[in-house]
C-alpha cells in the first residue's frame, strides 16, 4: 500500500520535473515545478515526516513559488524560441560531468545502511514531526537558528537595496 | 475506531479527487449545454467598451516582487514560529526540560526582536506606499 | 486499513461536501436578503416561497450563459485558474471538527473527516495555493486591468496570509498542538471561560477576524473584485459557469473561515450539555459558524471598501505589528503562569 503510493507520486514527481525543462513558456515550468514540490510533499507524509510536508507547502510552494511565478508576470518574460549556441564545446564537456553526478548518486545510495533508517518510527517524536523539529531546533541547532534570523534581515536589507533605484 | 498514524492523510486524496472532478464537471456542463456564437467584439479584451489601447503583456509595477520578497522572509519567521509554539507549554509542563523554560523563552525573543528590526526598517524606507 | 473506514471516509467526504455546496448556494441568497433587510427592500422573493429557489435558478442562469474565452487569452491557464482557486476552498473542510463523537447503531462515528497532528498547517498550506489562483485568472485573460487587478489580489493576499498565520500562533502557545481537535478539547470546562477569545486570546481572535475579511476579500477590502474599480479585476473576462466558481471559492472560503474562527477561539462545537447528548455538540457548531457569517455580512452591508494603499498599509503597518504583539504577550503569560 504504500510502496503503491510512492511509486505514484514519485511518477507525478519525475513527470513534472521533466516537464519544467521541456515547456517553452516560463510560467508553465514554473507551475511544473509547483507540482513537483506537492509530489513531493506527500512522499515526505508516506515517510511520516509531516511537519516537513506542510511546511514544504507552506514555505517552497505557496512562497517562494509565488515569488517566482509573481517576477515572471511583472518581466513578461517572452517564450524561448531557437537561439544560436555561442559555445559548442561546453556541450562535449556536459556528458562526463553528468555521468559522473550520477556515478557518484548510485554509489551514495548504494552505502546506505537500510537498517539504521528511522523513517518507520511511528512515534510522535520521530524525526519529521513537530515535537522533534521544536526540540532539536532549540537545544542542538540554537546557534543556526540564532544566525537564520540576522541572514533573514540581511536578505530583507539586500532586496530593499536592489529593488530601489537613486532618487526614488 | 478511529485510524491514527499516517493513513489518516488518505481523505485528502480523496477529497482531491472529488474536489477536481466536480470542478471539471461544472467547467465541462456550460461546453455542453451553452450556446456559442462568438462574434469579434465578444472575443476581444475589455476595456469599459473602448477599443483596447496597447498590450497586456507590459512591464508591471516593481512593487508586488518587494510585497512578494517581504512576504517570503516573514512567512520563514512565522514558520520557526509554529514549531515553537507547539512544543512551549509541553516543555513548559515535562520535568525533564525544566531548566531550559527561559531559554526556550528568550530564545524565541531574541529571533523575534532581530526580524522586528527588520519590519521597522522596511516600513520605513517606505516600500509599501503605494502612492508615490 | 480496512473496507468500512474507507467507507465511513467516503460517506463523509460526499456528506460534507454536498452541505458545503448547498450552503454556498443558500448563502448567496441570505446574503442578498439580510442586505435587503439592512437597506430597508425586501431581497430576492419571487423565485419559490420565500425566494429559496432562487439558487437553483442563478446555477441554471450560469449553465446556460455563453461560455466566451477571450482570443488571445492563454487558454490552459485561463481555464486551470478557477479551478485553483475552488478546489483548495473545497479540500479544507476534512479536518475541521463538527461535533463530538455521536453513536449511531452501535457505531462510535467521531464528527470530523479525518484527524492528523498537522491539521492547522493544512488549513494554512492550502491558504498559500489559493493565491495562484488569482494571479493566474490575471494574467491568462490578457487584459491589462485583469493582470494589474490579479496582481494587486494576489498582494493583499499574501500580505493577510502573515498576519492569519501570526494570530493562530497564540492560540498553539495556549493549546499546545497543531490538531484541530485536541484545540477544541482544549477548550472545555469552565462554562466557556475557557474558549480562547476570553482565555487570554482578544487580541488574536480581533487580528484573526481583520485578516480573514482580507482573505476572503470581503468588504471593507474586496477592492481587487469589486464592480466598480479596475473593472470588475481579474475576473472581468470570466463568463458563464467559471465567473460562478470564482463566487462559489469566495463563499467557501467565507465558510471556512467562520468555522476556524469558531473552532480556534469560540470553542468549537463546545456549549452546555454536550457531555449527556453528543448531539448538541453539531447545533452549537452551526449557530456559532451562522452567527459569524451573519457578522461578515453585517460588515458587509455597513463599511465602505478601503483604498488599495490604505489596505497595504494596515496590513503591514497594523496588523502585522499587532499579531506579533499577542504572541509576544501569550507568550510572557504562559511562562508566568506555568
Amino acid at each position: 500500500m504504500e510502496k503503491a503510493l510512492f511509486i505514484v507520486f514519485a511518477v507525478v514527481a519525475v513527470a513534472a520535473a521533466l516537464n519544467i525543462l521541456f515547456q517553452r513558456n516560463p510560467l508553465y515550468s514554473a507551475l511544473s515545478l509547483v507540482g513537483t514540490l506537492m509530489a513531493l510533499s506527500a512522499i515526505y507524509i508516506t515517510l511520516r515526516a509531516q511537519f516537513i510536508a506542510a511546511i514544504q507547502i507552506i514555505v517552497y510552494a505557496g512562497a517562494i513559488m509565488v515569488l517566482f511565478v509573481f517576477v515572471i508576470m511583472l518581466l513578461n518574460a517572452p517564450k524561448e524560441g531557437p537561439h544560436i549556441d555561442k559555445q559548442k564545446g561546453l556541450r562535449y564537456l556536459a556528458i562526463p560531468f553528468a555521468g559522473l553526478l550520477l556515478a557518484e548518486a548510485f554509489y551514495v545510495i548504494r552505502s546506505v545502511d537500510l537498517a539504521e533508517m528511522p523513517a518507520t518510527d511511528s512515534s510522535s517524536r520521530a524525526v519529521g514531526t513537530t515535537w522533534s523539529v521544536g526540540t532539536s531546533l532549540f537545544t542542538d541547532y540554537l546557534l543556526p537558528f540564532e544566525v537564520t534570523s540576522v541572514l533573514i534581515l540581511m536578505a530583507v536589507v539586500g532586496a530593499m537595496v536592489l529593488a530601489r533605484r537613486e532618487g526614488d | 475506531m478511529e485510524p491514527s498514524g499516517t493513513v489518516n492523510y488518505l481523505p485528502i486524496l480523496i477529497v482531491f479527487v472529488v474536489a477536481s472532478t466536480l470542478a471539471a464537471i461544472i467547467i465541462l456542463i456550460p461546453q455542453l449545454l451553452a450556446r456559442s456564437r462568438p462574434t469579434t467584439t465578444k472575443l476581444m479584451p475589455y476595456e469599459c467598451g473602448v477599443e483596447p489601447v496597447g498590450t497586456a503583456r507590459e512591464r508591471q509595477s516593481v512593487k508586488f516582487y518587494l510585497v512578494a520578497m517581504v512576504f517570503l522572509l516573514f512567512d520563514i519567521e512565522a514558520v520557526f514560529l509554529l514549531p515553537w509554539a507547539v512544543v512551549f507549554p509541553q516543555v513548559l509542563k515535562d520535568p525533564a526540560y525544566s531548566s531550559l523554560k527561559y531559554v526556550f523563552y528568550g530564545e524565541m525573543m531574541v529571533f523575534m526582536a532581530v526580524l522586528l528590526v527588520g519590519l521597522v526598517y522596511v516600513l520605513r524606507k517606505g516600500i509599501l506606499e503605494w502612492n508615490r | 486499513m480496512t473496507t468500512d473506514i474507507l467507507l465511513e471516509w467516503i460517506i463523509k467526504i460526499a456528506v460534507v461536501i454536498g452541505i458545503l455546496l448547498t450552503a454556498v448556494a443558500y448563502l448567496v441568497l441570505i446574503e442578498r436578503r439580510i442586505l435587503g433587510f439592512i437597506q430597508l427592500r425586501v431581497g430576492p422573493n419571487r423565485v419559490g416561497p420565500f425566494g429559496l429557489l432562487q439558487p437553483a435558478a442563478d446555477g441554471l442562469k450560469f449553465m446556460f450563459k455563453e461560455d466566451i474565452i477571450p482570443l488571445t487569452a492563454n487558454k490552459f491557464l485561463y481555464v486551470l485558474a478557477p479551478t485553483l482557486i475552488l478546489v483548495p476552498a473545497l479540500m479544507t473542510f476534512i479536518v475541521i471538527p463538527y461535533g463530538d463523537s455521536i453513536t449511531i447503531f452501535g457505531r462510535t462515528i467521531p464528527l470530523h473527516v479525518t484527524r492528523f497532528d498537522v491539521g492547522l498547517l493544512y488549513l494554512l498550506a492550502l491558504a498559500s495555493i489559493g493565491v495562484y489562483g488569482l494571479a493566474l485568472a490575471g494574467w491568462s485573460s490578457n487584459n491589462k486591468y485583469s493582470l494589474i487587478g490579479g496582481l494587486r489580489a494576489s498582494a493583499q493576499m499574501i500580505s493577510y496570509e502573515l498576519a492569519l498565520g501570526l494570530s493562530i500562533v497564540g492560540v498553539l502557545i495556549q493549546a499546545g498542538s497543531l490538531d484541530l481537535v485536541k484545540i477544541v478539547e482544549a477548550q472545555g470546562g469552565w462554562y466557556g471561560l475557557k474558549w480562547h477569545v476570553f482565555y487570554f486570546q482578544p487580541l488574536g481572535y480581533l487580528v484573526f477576524f481583520i485578516a480573514a475579511l482580507a482573505e476572503t476579500n470581503r468588504i471593507p477590502f474586496d477592492l481587487p473584485e469589486a464592480e466598480a474599480e479596475l473593472v470588475a479585476g481579474y475576473h472581468v473576462e470570466y463568463s458563464s459557469m467559471k465567473f460562478a466558481m470564482f463566487f462559489m471559492a469566495e463563499y467557501a472560503n467565507m465558510i471556512t473561515s467562520a468555522s476556524l474562527g469558531t473552532t480556534l477561539f469560540w470553542g468549537g462545537w463546545m456549549g452546555p450539555g454536550v457531555e449527556r447528548w453528543p448531539a448538541l455538540s453539531l447545533v452549537y457548531f452551526i449557530v456559532k459558524v451562522a452567527i459569524f457569517l451573519f457578522i461578515f455580512i453585517w460588515i458587509r452591508s455597513t463599511m465602505p471598501r478601503f483604498r488599495y494603499d490604505q489596505l497595504m498599509r494596515f496590513g503591514w503597518k497594523v496588523l502585522l505589528p499587532l499579531a506579533l504583539l499577542n504572541i509576544v504577550i501569550t507568550a510572557t503569560l504562559v511562562l508566568i503562569t506555568s
